[in-house]
């Protein structure tokens, strides 16, 4: 693709970008924000510290980063997508070398203002990174396998770095993330085929194999991802967060028991309530309807993304757009899962809404892309 | 690399397609999402807002105040007392250590206090308030008080505790309350919830025990709105339990003092019953021991003083021992004798001094013998022949039924811990329980109360007290419940030919008043006052042929657990009887010389309600009863002090 596309065709220039801007997109964005401010506030206590106030800064930088990253055009950033991505795998091994060194198990690097989580900035450049690869690939040998390793490698890489932290929530989304580009570039669906059945057959051949004498795994290990696909069986353990986070949301009800009225998270009976599980406490204080309203945001920002991907005819953006959504997918219908008892328990947060500076950095940044890709698209008069 | 425009189309168009795919998958799962909400928090919300109230909630339970125990003129026996004590929150105070050290210099600690304290604070969760010391005086209470900003997390509380305001006079009676124990709970078969509260105290012996259902009261309760660990938020509401009942007991705390300080040094039980309608006026058993150890928790050294002791402090002499009466038994051999109609009241009997049956010699006490005896002067000099062939005659079947009919071999319904029944044999349950045929000499045995018979100090005070009025009174030991008098003791007449009774009250009178009477020394001179009683004596064991070769023929030789047991039973007035006594001293030796002085005392001090008046005694005793009063450890009579709740 040459500069030649984009210059020759209508894309706005200077000021004018402001009015393609994606306002809705932008609203959407700072409506979910908001409903995280709010749960911040409550589950403090009716507090704007610690969590709340911080949590506003954060989107404030966050929505600068947005409009920074919108305004500089998409090729520049599809340009840099290598960089990026070859700089947050450099990361990860940085921390992972700090953690080595004796730090214990530590994620993030101390940039001052903020501490930046490598596998945050991951989740994006990865996308970046494989988007930019199919728009260099010629679409002809998309699913040639030589042409199919090199994704999976580019997958690969951070994902095990990740799990060696170890995240296993963030090792997942990349996975899935990744796994999605792959799909969405048009490879061909055998290849999906093949990688469900040998995944399936591997499933199956270690749990058949559990008590007999091939068995495969370890007595503990089958005990362990036990407890992890039902949490129930441990009560008090595993189980316990996830059976106090259901109660939580059902006892809800319909309408909720009023802002700053919920007893589960009032009273601590709710784990990492201001982060992970910070969806239970939205449910139990507005019931049904504060849990649909915000999914029905969630799915409107992705819906949001989706159209503007479809509109636009330049590859990278499309499938750039369409990752970040994904991506964004994702993280909160892993989270919803999870507190709803429906996945094992991961640390996946709730996008937008959950404390964490990095993360809602990271997504801001990645909704600029979306947006940079959604004006410098090429219009038809 | 460039790129054909058609390329370009084909690329965006299967991106678009694919793009579109996983926009459906997206919104299937996000379907799938809202509908578990829905299922959820629509569906089952019931369901999940239950459980969350029964997170958040917690029943505390509020023990009820026990109720008080007076005796029958409105003396506290039983009280409850502000407790005050220290408790100490872990995360409010910092430095657990520097906190206890700083607390030890202001208040009395233990250093094995202290121990037990610092390992309680580290196993509960650091916002559980512990108690470090119990039982402080306000004084102690307010320096921590003043000194409350320099101790953070250090508190003074306040709590009910048991007190016995009389001591060890009403240790047997009254009892004492302790913390439920596993034991306690494993006999119960649904536990009362308030069991289950850590040093929640439940009678262990006595009223406290055996009135517990009325003492107790019912638990309050009150709803507090707990967090995940159990801290507590905020009290929602409370139900205020109800108090335990306030019981009033028949006995006179005045005479029970002068009782126990009466019987100081000896190991001996005293009983005073009313005749006319069976009130305990006092019971009292020596020596005695202080409950409020009890209640605070004995030192193992206190306790093993107390079980160690051959006095046997912590029985209850007056139900649970059961003596041979000895002589004080012959009134009912002679009763059924008469009644049998095989004695009549003027024929004498022979006395050398023995008698033989089955080529046994059976000795009367006065080796000697009393010569010719009616039953007057047997029952006055207490000769033992003339029982021997009383009883031969009339056998021991009616004297079993007799004694039965007087209330000997009968278990007393009072509320004290283990009342015995004595035992009253005859030929049935010596068959059943000593496997062997009934002889005659177990009769003649039985006749002067040894041998198989068994009474208890209770017993006897019932049976003196029904010969003297000739009703069968029942003792009674609980006079109201809040306030409800219970049923009296008074009792239809015994089925006993009243001139018999009336020749065996005169025969007790000459014990007493008459010269050759074995009670003479122990009379009462004034009228009004006078008693009639009988000496016992009942043997622990014979003077063996060895002993007597060895030169021992007194039983003061023998050592103390050898001799015999002195008792004494009487009623006075004895014109007009109100009250029945019996003393039963342990290992006292004669009933005419240890036991009969006792229950002149008490009985005078029961009569005349305060100390006896010198004028009642002999003259020539007078300086020495004045002695022994004057070193009489009584209580001083001060008013009494009311302590908890006012009621009664």
């Amino acid at each position: 693709m040459s500069y030649l596309e984009y210059t020759v065709k209508t894309v706005p220039t200077g000021l004018r970008k402001v009015f393609y801007l994606n306002w809705a997109l932008v609203l959407l964005l700072t409506a979910v924000a908001g409903v995280g401010f709010l749960m911040l506030y409550s589950v403090a206590g009716g507090s704007l510290t610690p969590w709340a106030e911080p949590q506003m800064k954060r989107f404030g930088l966050g929505l600068a980063v947005m409009f920074l990253v919108a305004f500089v055009p998409i090729w520049f950033w599809r340009n840099m997508a290598a960089l990026a991505y070859g700089l947050s795998v450099l990361l990860l091994v940085l921390v992972e070398l700090m953690g080595a060194v004796g730090m214990g198990a530590q994620r993030w690097i101390d940039l001052g203002f903020i501490r930046l989580q490598p596998s945050e900035l991951m989740k994006i450049t990865l996308v970046m990174m494989l988007a930019a690869y199919y728009d260099w690939l010629d679409i002809k040998k998309v699913s040639r396998p030589l042409y199919v390793i090199v994704p999976v490698a580019i997958i690969l890489l951070p994902t095990v770095l990740v799990l060696k932290q170890p995240d296993l929530g963030t090792a997942l989304l990349l996975l899935m993330g990744g796994g999605i580009m792959i799909f969405l570039a048009g490879v061909h669906w055998l290849y999906f085929g093949a990688l469900a059945a040998v995944g399936g057959g591997l499933v199956t051949a270690v749990f058949t194999s559990r008590g007999t004498t091939w068995q495969l795994l370890k007595d503990y290990q089958y005990r362990r991802i036990d407890t992890f696909l039902d949490p129930a069986s441990d009560p008090l353990g595993a189980g316990y967060h996830i059976t106090q986070s259901k109660i939580a949301l059902g006892s809800g009800g319909w309408a909720g028991r009023g802002f700053m009225q919920g007893t589960q998270s009032r009273l601590n009976f709710l784990p990492e309530k201001h982060t992970d599980f910070i969806f239970t406490t939205l449910a139990e204080e507005f019931g049904f309807l504060g849990s649909i309203s915000l999914l029905t945001l969630y799915a409107l920002i992705v819906l949001f993304c989706i159209v503007s991907a479809v509109n636009n005819s330049d590859r990278f953006s499309s499938l750039l757009t369409l990752g970040i959504a994904a991506t964004f997918f994702l993280f909160f219908a892993l989270n919803m899962s999870m507190v709803m008892g429906l996945a094992p328990v991961v640390g996946v947060p709730l996008p937008l809404v959950s404390y964490g500076g990095s993360a809602m950095l990271v997504l801001m940044a990645a909704f600029g892309l979306v947006q940079s890709a959604h004006i410098h698209r090429a219009r038809s008069r | 690399m460039r790129r054909t425009p058609k390329d370009t189309e084909e690329s965006a168009r299967r991106i678009s397609r694919r793009g579109v795919i996983l926009g459906g998958t997206q919104l299937a799962v996000m379907g799938i999402l809202a509908f578990r909400m829905r299922f959820m928090q629509v569906e089952r919300a019931d369901q999940f807002r239950l459980l969350a109230e029964e997170n958040r909630i917690n029943i505390r339970l509020i023990p009820p105040a026990r109720g008080l125990i007076f005796d029958r003129y409105g003396v506290p026996l039983a009280g409850n007392e502000q407790n005050y004590r220290i408790v100490v929150v872990r995360e409010d105070t910092g430095d657990v250590d520097e906190a206890l050290a700083k607390l030890a210099r202001i208040v009395p600690l233990e250093p094995d206090e202290i121990e037990r304290a610092r390992k309680e604070i580290a196993r509960r969760s650091p916002f559980v308030p512990v108690t470090v010391v119990d039982r402080l005086s306000w004084d102690d209470v307010a320096q921590v008080a003043v000194n409350a900003p320099a101790l953070p997390g250090v508190t003074p509380e306040v709590g009910l505790s048991r007190v016995y305001p009389l001591g060890s006079d009403f240790a047997h009676i009254v009892g004492y309350v302790g913390p439920v124990s596993d034991y306690d709970l494993s006999k119960l078969e649904d536990p009362d919830p308030l069991l289950q509260i850590p040093r929640f105290q439940i009678g262990k012996t006595g009223v406290e025990a055996k009135m517990e259902g009325d003492l107790r009261g019912k638990a309050g309760t009150k709803r507090i709105e707990v967090n995940a660990v159990g801290r507590v938020i905020r009290e929602l509401d409370r139900i205020d339990g109800q108090p335990g009942s306030d019981l009033q007991l028949t006995v006179d705390a005045g005479l029970q003092n002068f009782m126990e300080a009466r019987m100081a040094g000896e190991s001996a039980a005293a009983v005073v019953v009313d005749t006319i309608d069976g009130d305990v006026l006092g019971i009292a058993s020596a020596p005695s021991f202080d409950p409020n150890k009890f209640v605070r928790g004995i030192s193992l050294a206190d306790y093993r003083a107390l079980t160690e002791n051959p006095y046997r402090p912590l029985a209850n002499k007056t139900v649970q021992g059961a003596y041979p009466p000895g002589s004080t038994f012959k009134m009912v051999t002679a009763l059924a004798a008469l009644e049998a109609g095989v004695l009549s009241p003027e024929e004498t009997v022979w006395c050398p001094g023995f008698k033989e049956v089955g080529g046994r010699r059976f000795h009367c006490w006065r080796r000697g013998g009393h010569g010719h005896v009616n039953l007057h002067e047997s029952l006055q000099q207490s000769c033992d022949v003339f029982y021997y062939d009383v009883a031969e005659r009339v056998g021991i079947e009616k004297i079993t039924e007799v004694a039965n009919r007087l209330g000997l071999g009968i278990r007393h319904d009072l509320p004290l811990s283990a009342v015995s029944q004595g035992l009253t044999p005859n030929k049935a349950w010596k068959r059943a329980y000593r496997d062997a045929e009934w002889v005659v000499g177990d009769t003649l045995n039985a006749a002067i109360g040894q041998g198989f018979v068994l009474a208890s100090p209770l017993q006897l005070a019932v049976m003196t007290a029904r010969i003297a009025s000739g009703r069968s009174v029942t003792p009674r030991l609980v006079k109201s419940i809040d306030g409800i008098e219970q049923p009296s003791g008074a009792g239809d007449p015994l089925g006993l030919s009243p001139v018999h009774l009336a020749r065996i009250r005169r025969g007790m009178d000459a014990v007493s008043n008459s010269r050759r009477g074995t009670a003479y020394r122990s009379r009462v001179v004034d009228p009004g006052l006078a008693m009639a009683g009988k000496t016992g004596t009942s043997q622990v064991r014979s003077i063996t042929a060895a002993e007597r070769a060895a030169g021992v023929f007194r039983n003061e030789d023998l050592p103390w657990e050898r001799r015999d047991h002195a008792l004494f039973v009487c009623f006075a007035p004895v014109e007009a009887p109100r009250i029945a006594v019996s003393v039963v001293v342990e290992h006292g030796g004669g009933g005419s010389t240890a036991a009969a002085p006792i229950a002149r005392d008490i009985a005078l001090r029961a009569l005349h309600g305060d100390l006896p008046p010198l004028s009642a005694y002999p003259e020539r005793q007078r300086w020495e009863v004045e002695e022994r009063f004057d070193k009489l450890p009584l209580r001083p009579s001060e008013p009494p002090k009311n302590t908890g709740r006012s009621r009664a």
